[in-house]
């Protein structure tokens, strides 16, 4: 928005306010559901009060009758303290903003709508009234449509946009390619202006018309566009919602941008402005123009591209400095889903590995940022043989490539939806359609369960191979199922220690599974909606969870609530990994954005758009610095956490990427595909390559070639 | 482009009568237009909308195929009871009757007996899912293991063969994966890349595994065991990994042939050509590069003079007929408008059927080859010859008897000839059969034709019928080829390991002076087997000589 108000205005005033307003309300909706330190109180709803001015003021009024009605006194009397507004006062404004027009006044709802229709809006003429609907999953619905009740004339939008159209295809080829971002966010927002009101027949010639005009990679958008012809369609339907509340933003050179404000102020095609400041954000940077490359690059996301602003908070990618024992090397790298079992990665790599381990790498957050559980012994014998397994590791490269086991799943009719390995691939997971959990070794050693509580009471505590006798030898056997889902497996994950086992499922649940007895231990609920995918944290304890409810969760195993909430998607989180130092997640999801949240805060830290499909997997290089994301489209792009700039873009894969694998030393990343191949690419080749000059790493504007 | 995706996009809504089916087997007899309109639109976008979310779900089910669990999730999304148990044969479900006034629609359940599900067996129970491990790469390459892909595909072998500078292997795509973030200096390998690609090196070098393999197929191939030869039979037929070894098939085909046609081996004759239908039947090999090595082995089954030791009893006339449908076959595969195999095979054939020298047995060949290449290729090159070869049976028929091995080749030559032709006589000449007309046309073989024709009319007739009473079926006759005579089969048996032995003569045989050297390189293909042959039996030199100067 400051970007906006940069530039000369000249239009009312009243357009100018609104629009900021509900920015305001979707910054509430979005940005405080994750806050809070690292209790187990992830809800904390209340907006802070801000500047007493007029609207502000109905905000909170609103917010306040809210708290009333619901009988939350005591949130009531602290927020109006924190305010500053005296009791009376509240009661008055209420009564003055519920007198003031609507016949329902008192209810919260209209107090809502009124906040985003300024008072200032109201008489005018053309305003048709609203017919008041409530639809109790999004009582935020009719703010977000209200917005399109003034209109022009609706015969007309054809002609602003094909005016638009030819402007933009008559300017200079520099501005073109900036300006034809318009399109697309323009052509949905007239569209759906039309429809909203009423205007049936006209929004089919206008979206018939049009159509053919938007990037192929809006394809998928303009199906469901394309079934949407009633206004009542408009409820309820997500991705309408996820377009409304949300302001497309754009990206475009201060050059390019003048240059369109002057033409629609030219021609008073006000109807195209109005949107443009409604519903767009524009971010205006200073210096040349994008290319059509760059652009298409970056662009393909639900919302547009991320604004500058929200990529540029420090990351500490770096990792963690390993704890009293010697062993140099974290152990990284764990959990991520993984197709095909791969035989150790191995390398020598230990100078640079011991080098590390001395001084505290600088990205590095603080050992403590978040807490950790303490290593116990077997996780330190662990860390002992993976260092032993390291040093016999040969180095890959692509004069030297790996080795790979393929395991084959016989006879799953389709059936298996999710795997995981250990780390140390000796056992193997899968989630399958039929709501079951499968582990099967894969090493000579069977899995055994854990005698029963009588059983145990017989044996001598004292003996010296205890651990031994407490497994029922009869149990043994290559795989276990275990039952507890009541619909597919989605998501399967080891905990580091290979003690327990997540799954997440299409019944909304996550369990956590042990490894030891082979039960489900808790099912933990939270999402309402399937759960996609879910990952123990590379230190275990903590795990994230992702589904179809938009907002990926934290949990700790020990908490039966979420302890943070990452809610901003505006579609499906598809995909969720751990960074390896573990203050970090990244999500994949279907509004083909990645974002990387703070574990600490809850904060959203990072946002990479490009990708022009659902994203369903994602793989941090070991070291940190680097993140892969493949997604229905066929490409695996590579990001800089650091700066938050992709640095590049695997081509190849002619169908959905479903997994993404570093190689232990991050060397080679494998890729398995739709497409029955499986992939490695050079990514050291990738990553030595990114030269980050000062004009990339202030604008973010990207060149990649070829 | 753009209007093709306009028109995709449109939207598309049910039809108001689907409205009014539905509405009426719901009991609302009469709905108005309006409604039925306003209801088909909502309906339209609710079922694209559950479409959508179902599509979620088969995405992360990791499918390509849309099942019915994903519509009930779907479903389910919505706070909508899935449709439990959902099946249906049938298009529409519904059954109409009316009777007493009454208009019903209803769903059609038939009475089921239950003992008769009792009574029938169980079915299998399905298995259980299991794990398999195998190597996907090994140092970066990929083993040819049943697992794994076929390391060249028959679409990039048909392509290696026809556009060799085309080609590239799939490993050195995988090299130059990345082309990320190259600048300038990937960008100019891509291009130095391109420039240098070469026609790829095959290697020849056979795995362990692969020589093992080898060894125990070409040595059931020709062992003495059927079930054995069955087995590897099939194994070359279906294996995909066997593009590595195919050179070396073709060479022990043709070696094979060589050497066993001198020595009227007709058991290991018959074992070979059924290696070569079986590799001609895998999917995943494509043959023309060795076609040099494969055809001249078909041809001598077909027209050598002598491929028995006792021309009298043992049934050579099978493997001629076997053989002429393989090449028959490869002709259908392989011949294209560059290398012009059928019409080259047709031209050595009908050579040698012209010549007036030409053995019985090698007449025998010719006929069968020309006949199994379709009905054209009888109407113009046979139907007209049929005076002719008739004239030269009811020479050594009715003349005095030269020898027993003379007659029987005349007799299996009438028959074949009366076989083939009646039924494109059949198709081609119209109504009435008359003997002598016949007798006119076709002389001595006139009245036998004659006969034939009209069995074959009259099995085409009826044939008609039951087609028009049944469903069509096709069925193809399979060439297969067993050993029929028991005696040779023993005697086949028994020298199993002396066909791999090549004769040393034979490396002599290309330079040997004195044989016709042609410029088109196929032909002197030809030659080479031409000559070999002749090096043990001078009758066949005379037979295959015909092929050497086409």
């Amino acid at each position: 928005m400051a970007a906006l108000q940069d530039g000369p205005m000249e239009l009312d005033t009243e357009k100018e306010v609104k629009p900021e307003i509900l920015s305001d309300g979707t910054s509430n909706l979005s940005g405080n559901t994750g806050n809070g330190a690292l209790s187990s109180s992830p809800l904390t709803a209340a907006p802070a009060g801000g500047a007493p001015k007029q609207e502000d003021q109905q905000t909170l009024i609103a917010v306040l009758q809210f708290l009333k009605r619901n009988k939350l006194s005591e949130s009531v009397e602290i927020l109006r303290r924190e305010a500053g507004l005296a009791e009376d006062q509240v009661d008055s404004l209420a009564a003055d903003g519920s007198g003031g027009g609507k016949e329902d006044g008192g209810d919260a709802n209209s107090l809502l709508s009124r906040v985003s229709i300024p008072a200032a809006a109201a008489p005018q003429s053309t305003l048709t009234p609203v017919p008041v609907k409530r639809s109790e999953d999004h009582p935020d619905v009719r703010v977000v449509l209200s917005a399109y009740n003034q209109q022009g004339d609706p015969s007309l939008y054809q002609v602003y946009y094909s005016d638009l159209k030819n402007f933009i295809e008559s300017v200079l080829d520099c501005h073109r390619a900036e300006l034809s971002q318009l399109f697309y966010p323009l052509f949905v927002h007239m569209y759906l202006e039309l429809v909203y009101n009423n205007n049936e027949a006209k929004a089919k010639a206008f979206f018939e018309k049009f159509s053919g005009d938007q990037e192929c990679y809006y394809l998928d958008d303009l199906r469901v566009l394309c079934g949407l012809s009633k206004k009542e369609h408009m409820k309820g339907n997500e991705a309408l919602l996820d377009f409304r509340t949300s302001r497309f933003v754009l990206r475009i050179s201060r050059d390019s941008y003048q240059l369109l404000k002057r033409h629609l102020q030219e021609r008073h095609n006000n109807q195209i402005w109005n949107i443009i400041q409604e519903h767009l954000y524009i971010d205006i940077f200073d210096g040349m123009p994008r290319s059509k490359g760059q652009i298409d690059s970056m662009s393909g996301s639900l919302g547009g591209e991320a604004k500058r602003e929200v990529n540029k908070a420090k990351v500490f990618y770096g990792l963690l400095k390993e704890p009293e024992i010697e062993v140099p090397l974290d152990d990284e790298d764990d959990e991520a889903e993984n197709e095909e079992g791969k035989p150790k990665k191995k390398k020598t790599k230990k100078d640079s590995i011991g080098s590390k381990s001395k001084k505290q790498d600088p990205n590095a957050p603080q050992q403590n940022r978040i807490p950790l559980p303490e290593l116990k012994d077997s996780d330190k014998l662990d860390k002992i043989m993976y260092m032993k397994e390291s040093t016999k590791r040969i180095r890959l490269s692509p004069e030297n490539l790996p080795s790979i086991c393929f395991y084959t799943f016989l006879n799953a009719y389709q059936g298996l939806t999710a795997v995981d390995f250990t780390d140390d691939s000796s056992l193997l997971a899968g989630g399958f359609a039929d709501s079951t959990v499968r582990v099967w070794t894969v090493t000579p050693k069977k899995l055994r369960k854990v005698k029963s509580a009588a059983d145990l009471n017989l044996i001598d505590k004292e003996s010296d191979d205890v651990l031994e006798r407490i497994m029922d030898e009869k149990t043994a056997s290559e795989s276990k199922i275990l039952h507890g889902h009541s619909g597919p497996v989605y998501g399967v994950s080891f905990s580091p220690d290979r003690n327990y086992l997540l799954s997440s499922s299409e019944d909304s649940t996550v369990r956590l599974w042990s490894l030891q007895t082979f039960t489900c231990l808790v099912g933990y609920k939270g999402h309402n909606y399937p759960v996609w995918d879910t990952q123990f944290s590379p230190f275990g304890y903590y795990f994230v969870s992702g589904g179809h409810d938009r907002v990926a969760r934290l949990w700790a195993t020990d908490h039966y609530q979420p302890l943070r909430i990452f809610a901003g998607h505006l579609a499906d989180v598809t995909c969720t990994r751990f960074h390896p130092n573990s203050n970090y997640v990244a999500t994949g999801s279907t509004d083909r954005t990645v974002r990387l949240w703070d574990v600490l805060n809850g904060n959203c830290v990072r946002i990479f758009t490009g990708h022009k499909g659902p994203i369903h997997s994602l793989a941090f290089s070991p070291n940190g610095k680097f993140l892969a994301s493949g997604s229905t489209d066929g490409r695996v792009l590579l990001w800089d956490l650091g700066h938050g700039l992709m640095i590049g873009e695997l081509k190849g894969h002619t169908d959905t990427i479903y997994a993404l694998k570093f190689s232990r030393d991050g060397e080679i990343l494998a890729s398995g595909s739709m497409d029955s191949t499986v992939r490695l690419w050079d990514s050291t080749k990738a990553f030595d390559d990114v030269e980050m000059d000062d004009f990339t790493a202030a604008t973010g504007h990207i060149h990649l070639p070829d | 482009m753009a209007e093709e995706r306009r028109q995709k996009l449109c939207s598309v809504i049910l039809p108001t009568e689907s409205m009014k089916a539905m509405a009426e087997s719901v009991g609302v007899g009469s709905l108005q237009e309006d409604s039925c309109l306003a209801l088909s639109e909502e309906v339209s976008y609710r079922i694209k909308e559950i479409a959508q979310d179902a599509l979620k779900f088969m995405h992360h089910g990791k499918r390509r195929k849309l099942m019915t669990g994903d519509i009930d999730h779907a479903l389910k999304l919505k706070n909508v009871e899935p449709l439990y148990g959902f099946q249906s044969q049938e298009f529409i479900p519904f059954r109409f009757a009316s009777g007493g006034g009454r208009e019903l629609h209803f769903y059609e359940e038939k009475e089921v007996d239950l003992s008769d599900i009792i009574n029938t067996p169980l079915p299998r129970v399905p298995l259980d899912v299991s794990l398999k491990a195998h190597w996907l790469s090994i140092d970066g390459v990929q083993p040819a293991i049943p697992e794994n892909p076929p390391p060249a595909p028959k679409e990039q072998q048909k392509a290696e063969s026809t556009e060799p500078l085309k080609a590239v292997k799939p490993g050195q795509e995988e090299e130059g994966s990345i082309q990320s973030k190259g600048q300038g200096a990937t960008s100019a390998e891509v291009k130095g890349k391109e420039k240098m690609r070469m026609k790829p090196r095959s290697t020849h070098e056979l795995s362990v595994e692969q020589q093992l393999y080898y060894k125990e197929i070409t040595e059931a191939c020709v062992g003495s065991c059927e079930a054995k030869r069955a087995e590897a039979l099939q194994s070359i037929a279906t294996d995909p990994g066997l593009y590595q070894m195919l050179p070396r098939f073709s060479t022990f085909i043709s070696e094979g042939v060589r050497v066993n046609v001198v020595q009227n081996n007709l058991a290991l004759l018959i074992y070979l050509m059924r290696m070569v239908k079986a590799l001609m039947d895998n999917p995943t090999l494509y043959l023309e590069k060795y076609l040099h090595e494969l055809i001249p082995a078909v041809v001598t089954c077909i027209v050598s003079k002598q491929l028995c030791l006792r021309p009298d009893v043992d049934n050579h006339w099978a493997l001629r007929d076997f053989a002429a449908r393989l090449m028959a076959q490869s002709c259908k595969t392989f011949s294209t408008t560059t290398n012009n195999i059928q019409s080259r095979i047709t031209k050595t054939f009908t050579k040698a059927l012209l010549d007036d020298r030409t053995q019985w047995t090698t007449r025998y060949g010719c006929i069968a080859g020309l006949a199994e290449l379709g009905h054209d290729v009888i109407k113009t090159l046979i139907i007209p010859r049929l005076s002719v070869e008739g004239a030269r049976i009811k020479a050594v028929m009715d003349g005095p008897v030269v020898s027993n091995i003379d007659k029987i080749g005349a007799d299996h030559v009438q028959s074949l000839l009366l076989k083939h032709c009646a039924s494109v006589v059949a198709k081609t000449r119209p109504l009435p059969d008359l003997v002598d007309q016949y007798k006119a046309d076709f002389g001595y073989l006139g009245t036998m034709l004659c006969s034939h024709v009209i069995k074959a009319r009259a099995q085409a007739s009826f044939q008609a019928q039951t087609v028009n009473r049944t469903t069509l079926t096709i069925t193809q006759p399979r060439p297969t080829l067993s050993m029929s005579q028991s005696g040779l089969s023993a005697s086949g048996g028994s020298r199993t390991p002396s066909i791999i032995k090549v004769p040393s003569s034979l490396t002599l045989m290309s330079t040997r002076p004195g044989t016709p050297t042609q410029p088109s390189p196929p032909a002197t293909k030809y030659i080479v087997m031409a000559t070999s042959a002749g090096a043990a039996s001078t009758q066949q030199v005379r037979v295959l000589k015909e092929f050497v100067s086409w």
